[in-house]
């Protein structure tokens, strides 16, 4: 039992470092008051389809600004995506990356998309690892035979 | 409220007195798809996805019906504003609402002026869908 409760206020501590840090926004939260006996990997199957489509779309930029005549409005709707899905779960700091991406499209300025790219990429694959160390401690708490506590 | 039965594609087909709202999401991301189909089923709707506007023209050519439609405003292949006209223009009256992540005003009104009856920030959430949802029974 004390591994149990040890593992969900380790599970708790880390979620609300999350929030905290400015990784996840409440978005993410109404994800998983969608999850229920109906719906029970409903979080990880939505973010999964977050971290495929984000990887492929990470790609197709780098690809759209390495061409010698950069479209920008080709990348910029690539960014919109982007903005657009990582917002749908509560992506705050690929979200906030993107915003700022979108502005250098509209200048048209490469250093500024170039630099954006980086960012993005970086702040995706942080988020992506602690969201899969956070589904970690849930499948953990699980095994031990308790259950996860929800944030609210 | 026309329905239609038949060689529609629509998987929400209405039959005789079945009066379950039946809503389409049409979107590009697969995330947003998801989280709005999830958060429509809890008010006991029934859903059916298109990727693009094309597609949502498209199931409507082929006779499907439905009480809502959550139409996107950026997707590829056909967008939101260019789907909604079509729809309009096909003389659809089913309730259509714009959705995009696109918060300034000058471009809501754009897509609104498509032909949408409301037009929203994405995602959506359970209190906007319930206000929608609202509206519909009283077309129902």
């Amino acid at each position: 039992m004390d591994v149990i409760v040890q593992l969900q206020a380790q599970f708790v501590e880390y979620t609300t470092s999350l929030y905290r840090e400015g990784f996840l926004d409440d978005q993410f939260t109404q994800l998983q008051k969608l999850q229920d006996e109906s719906n029970p990997d409903f979080v990880v199957e939505v973010v999964r389809l977050f971290f495929e489509d984000s990887e492929k779309l990470l790609n197709n930029l780098a690809t759209a600004l390495q061409q010698q005549c950069v479209d920008y409005k080709q990348v910029d709707a690539h960014v919109h995506q982007f903005k657009g899905s990582s917002s749908s779960i509560g992506a705050q700091r690929v979200k906030n990356v993107c915003v700022a991406f979108r502005n250098y499209c509209e200048e048209k300025n490469l250093e500024g998309c170039l630099r954006c790219l980086q960012q993005a990429k970086h702040e995706y694959y942080l988020m992506k690892s602690k969201l899969e160390t956070l589904f970690r401690l849930e499948q953990e708490i699980l095994a031990a035979g308790g259950s996860v506590p929800m944030m609210t | 409220m026309a329905f239609r039965i038949g060689t529609s594609n629509s998987k929400c087909k209405k039959v005789g007195g079945n009066q379950k709202i039946c809503v389409l999401i049409v979107d590009d991301d697969r995330a947003t798809r998801r989280i709005h189909s999830a958060l429509l089923n809890k008010f006991g709707v029934e859903t059916q996805v298109a990727e693009n506007g094309k597609e949502a023209v498209d199931l409507y050519r082929s006779g499907a019906s439905f009480d809502l439609v959550i139409m996107d405003m950026e997707m590829p292949v056909m967008d939101g504003p260019t789907a909604t006209q079509e729809l309009r223009r096909m003389g659809v009256n089913s309730m259509i609402v714009g959705v995009t992540s696109r918060g300034q005003d000058s471009e809501k009104q754009a897509f609104m002026r498509a032909g949408l009856d409301d037009c929203h920030v994405k995602p959506l959430n359970s209190n906007t869908i319930a206000s929608l949802l609202q509206q519909v029974n009283k077309n129902h």
